[in-house]
């Protein structure tokens, strides 16, 4: 056998400042958070009751984002939609008065449906925007949410029967602001109760969303999941390589989007009410924020990093408000913050994603370089 | 009694919307054999293995003419699925591997071993996990075939390009049914040791009898490894001959063709021993055309020349001088260092382009042909501008008059066939767009004058009258010209010295009276000795 006498490169001798950009989200929200709690003056107990609460109520949300990421896809700001599908499962569970774990397993059945059609919907749309994925999921977004609101404000009550009056808006169709979903409230936290001093522990909730995390796992040993992985590198080689690329696209979609719409529902059966026209909205917004606090990037993004921005981002959540309060007087400005955050954080994510690409592009055309490129 | 070839082209034929590459072409290949392709640019052999792959480019253009006969059956691919699926394998020039993707990943792409499951049944086979271990001693196997030793969990992204050439070879014999493996220039990126590692694993594979389609550039490596060699020249076989008793000085010569026309025009212009540019350590990072290494003096009053075949960086020498990619080294003019990277320094300092991008960088396409003339003029040098009264210069408009004259001079001048100053550029042909570009370049009034692809699509009385307005240009005002091209008649006929560039560097420069052979076994990377390079970089040979 005969060796190559050229060793592999060089490891890239990237330096500090690159480093630096790969992980300046979290550290930003580490120095953050370390500034802001002894500010805000919450006991350690309230902050890991409250964190264990959020952590339970948004992981699953965030967790649905990871497979679109995987196939090359980026962020999938669609995933309101499968947010919109959750909470029309709801809305006939509350109608119908179906209680318990009954009342969320069939509003999941209810949501699947419409889930993965408008998952279809979503993949073939992106299939034909290529390389535009997020800004185009973006909208459709906004799309569909009017076609959820026709459907909710005007349809409910009058094409679809609504029984239930105190559902219904006084002047006889559409759906109020705000249900209360009391039927099925906290009956995934509650269903095994621990209490471990005074912090309540929702274990069947933690449950599900382990058994998620496996399933992700586990999806990524298979065939499906390496042909995602070779058609969010790239795609023309994927091609090229007789991966239906088109397909796989829209099944990562698909699976986002269902597993986005049961991700609200138990979002939802946390909170307890539903703001009909406003839930969903924040859901894709909020979730894709904590994810990429966590560090991961629109490319690359692990499981580790949906905890870690869950945690990060709820801590910030919590303690800024109480921290605002006390350091101006103001608990607006933590709400403030929020928002500012969550928006200033995805801005600068997709800025570092654009100019990382640059980057690797740079470096690979220098490797084609002789020695006279070598300085 | 012969043996029945596993493969034989017959006839073959090919025209793209009635201009004919491909006219009969007939070759047969034998299991086990080697068969060089060797042609200029152009000369067919893409397209010739467009066809023998089923690519859809050939079936959208109508098809092509005679038959393919695989092991005694004619057939006709649809696709390159059903080629592969015939046992044809392809390892093109630029690479596909997926960059995250280990060695054994990507030699096993989309053919992976898989674990069976009861998910299989229930959904598809895209739910069985992977069988990690058994992928990996499968590429293993695989690489060892090819004699070389590289790890399979190796990332492509981290390998040299070396590694990831033989990982593309594994990738098709790996596919068990390969009994035929088309090589498209697979030793243009390695270093001498792999392409000989790499030469020795073709044998090896031939031994096995596996049929080789290897089109090369280097005439040494085609003559050491192939049996046969095949010649191609403007989408005709010119030669398909033993490959022992060829000599690369034959090859050159059966695949330049054309002699030397001997009524080159006289030169009146003179060249003076002072350089104007000085190139030395160049590189330029221009996609496709990577220049590495490249050095030259053009000398004052002279037509230079800049020759290659496409990708080998050509281009990428007067782009990267004009700032216009990301580029290094030392270029001078007239002994002063030109600041590299900024298009600004190298326009205010007397230099004028003519893009090979005529349409995307070389026009104002939706503008008229007077402000394309007298844009560049204007925006460098102020010219065709006039202060308002009062105000001096504090605000400048366009000079309307001025900007007519001189474009009426150049359309007198160059012939420029348009209904008046005013028609909008991109109503003209290509040939007249392309004097609209040298009105441009001229109205500069440059030192140094760059101009790349002069007669690039554009038809022959143009071609001529071009080629002509720059020669005359030369003689009339002394400007020191380089031309890039592609056809080295074009320059041999036009310049003082060519130099040709491969792989990025200048493989050596001559006199454009050399005789053709002399340039086709410098592009074929057989590189002039050291010394005579030396003196031809300075040009006192």
């Amino acid at each position: 056998m005969s060796r190559l006498d050229r060793g592999p490169d060089k490891k890239r001798n990237r330096g500090v400042g690159s480093l630096l950009a790969d992980y300046a989200v979290p550290v930003i929200f580490i120095v953050i958070s370390v500034v802001a709690i002894p500010l805000s003056d919450f006991s350690a107990t309230y902050l890991i009751q409250e964190l264990l609460v959020r952590i339970g109520r948004n992981s699953f949300l965030i967790l649905s984002l990871l497979i679109p990421i995987m196939a090359g896809m980026g962020l999938n700001f669609g995933m309101v939609l499968g947010a919109m599908a959750g909470q029309i499962g709801l809305i006939f569970v509350s109608d119908w008065a179906v209680v318990g774990i009954p009342g969320i397993v069939l509003a999941m059945i209810i949501g699947t449906p419409v889930a993965v059609a408008l998952g279809i919907l979503c993949g073939e749309v992106l299939n034909r925007a290529k390389g535009q994925e997020m800004v185009t999921s973006y909208i459709l977004g906004f799309f569909i949410n009017g076609v959820y609101q026709l459907f909710v404000l005007y349809f409910m009550g009058w094409l679809i029967p609504i029984s239930n009056p105190a559902l219904v808006l006084s002047r006889g169709h559409g759906i109020r602001n705000a249900i209360s979903l009391t039927g099925i409230r906290m009956v995934l936290d509650r269903l095994i109760p621990l209490q471990v001093g005074t912090v309540t522990i929702p274990v069947a909730t933690y449950l599900v969303i382990a058994a998620f995390c496996f399933f992700i796992l586990w999806f990524r040993k298979t065939k499906l999941g390496q042909d995602m992985r070779a058609i969010g590198q790239d795609m023309a080689v994927a091609d090229s390589a007789g991966i239906p690329v088109n397909r796989t696209r829209v099944i990562a979609i698909v699976i986002s989007t269902v597993l986005a719409c049961y991700g609200q529902i138990i979002f939802l059966q946390n909170m307890g009410t539903l703001n009909t026209y406003n839930s969903h909205d924040q859901a894709g917004m909020f979730s894709i924020a904590a994810l990429l606090i966590g560090g991961a990037s629109v490319s690359r993004a692990g499981i580790g990093n949906v905890f870690l921005g869950v945690v990060l981002f709820h801590l910030m959540f919590i303690v800024a408000p109480k921290a605002g309060r006390n350091l101006m007087g103001e608990a607006q400005i933590g709400e403030y913050f929020r928002v500012f955050v969550s928006y200033g954080i995805i801005a600068l994510a997709l800025v570092l994603h654009a100019w990382k690409r640059l980057r690797d592009r740079a470096e690979a055309r220098r490797s084609l370089r002789g020695p006279a490129g070598k300085e | 009694m012969p043996e029945v070839p596993l493969l034989k082209l017959e006839n073959i034929g090919k025209e793209y919307f009635g201009n004919r590459v491909l006219a009969d072409v007939s070759f047969s290949l034998n299991r086990g054999e080697i068969l060089g392709l060797v042609g200029e640019n152009g000369a067919g052999k893409s397209t010739l293995m467009n066809i023998l792959f089923g690519m859809p480019v050939i079936s959208g253009t109508g098809g092509y003419e005679g038959n393919i006969v695989l092991d005694g059956e004619v057939i006709r691919f649809g696709s390159p699925f059903d080629a592969l699926a015939a046992g044809i394998g392809m390892v093109h020039q630029e690479f596909s591997l997926i960059p995250g993707f280990s060695a054994a990943e990507n030699i096993l792409l989309n053919r992976e071993e898989l674990n069976k499951s009861l998910l299989e049944t229930v959904f598809s086979e895209r739910l069985n996990t992977l069988d990690r271990p058994g992928m990996r001693a499968r590429a293993a196997r695989a690489i060892k075939t090819l004699g070389v030793d590289i790890g399979v969990d190796t990332i492509a992204a981290e390998m040299p390009v070396g590694y990831k050439q033989f990982i593309e070879i594994a990738r098709e014999i790996d596919r068990t049914r390969t009994r035929v493996l088309v090589l498209d220039e697979p030793t243009a990126v390695l270093t001498e040791t792999e392409a000989r590692i790499l030469l020795d694993a073709l044998r090896k594979l031939a031994d096995g009898g596996i049929a080789i389609i290897f089109i090369s550039h280097r005439l040494q490596e085609i003559k050491s490894l192939c049996d046969r060699i095949l010649v191609l020249r403007d989408g005709n076989v010119i030669r398909d001959s033993d490959a022992r008793s060829a000599s690369i000085r034959d090859i050159a010569a059966w695949m330049v063709g054309r002699n030397v026309e001997e009524d080159r025009p006289v030169r009146a212009g003179t060249i003076s021993d002072e350089v104007a540019l000085s190139v030395r350590d160049l590189w330029v990072d221009m996609p496709g055309e990577t220049v590495r290494n490249a050095a030259f003096d053009v000398h004052k009053g002279e037509i230079f020349g800049i020759g290659g075949l496409a990708g080998q960086g050509k281009l990428g020498i007067p782009n990267g001088i004009m700032g216009l990619y990301p580029a290094g080294g030392t270029v001078s003019l007239f002994g002063r260092e030109v600041e590299l990277n900024k298009p600004r320094k190298a326009l205010d300092r007397g230099m004028a382009f003519v893009s090979e991008d005529r349409r995307g960088v070389g026009l104002l396409l939706g503008e008229r042909i007077d402000w394309n003339i007298t844009f560049t003029g204007m925006q460098v040098q102020n010219r065709f501008l006039k202060g308002l009264p009062l105000l001096g210069n504090l605000v400048r408009l366009r000079d309307d008059d001025a900007i007519a004259a001189e474009s009426e001079q150049y359309i007198k001048s160059l012939e420029i066939r348009c209904t008046g100053p005013a028609q909008r550029a991109v109503e003209l042909s290509g040939g007249n767009q392309q004097k609209v570009c040298l009105a441009k370049a001229f109205s500069m009034r440059p030192e140094l004058l760059l101009i790349c692809e002069p007669t690039r699509g554009i038809d022959v009385g143009a071609k001529e009258l071009v080629l002509n307005t720059l020669r005359r240009y030369n003689e009339e005002y002394g400007t020191t010209i380089l031309i890039t091209s592609s056809e080295l008649e074009e320059l041999r006929s036009v310049c003082d010295r060519v130099a040709i560039v491969g792989e990025g560097k200048i493989a050596g420069i001559l006199p454009a009276i050399s005789p053709a052979e002399r340039f086709g076994l410098l592009m074929m990377g057989d590189v002039e000795d050291e010394g005579a390079q030396k003196e031809a970089v300075t040009g006192n040979a």
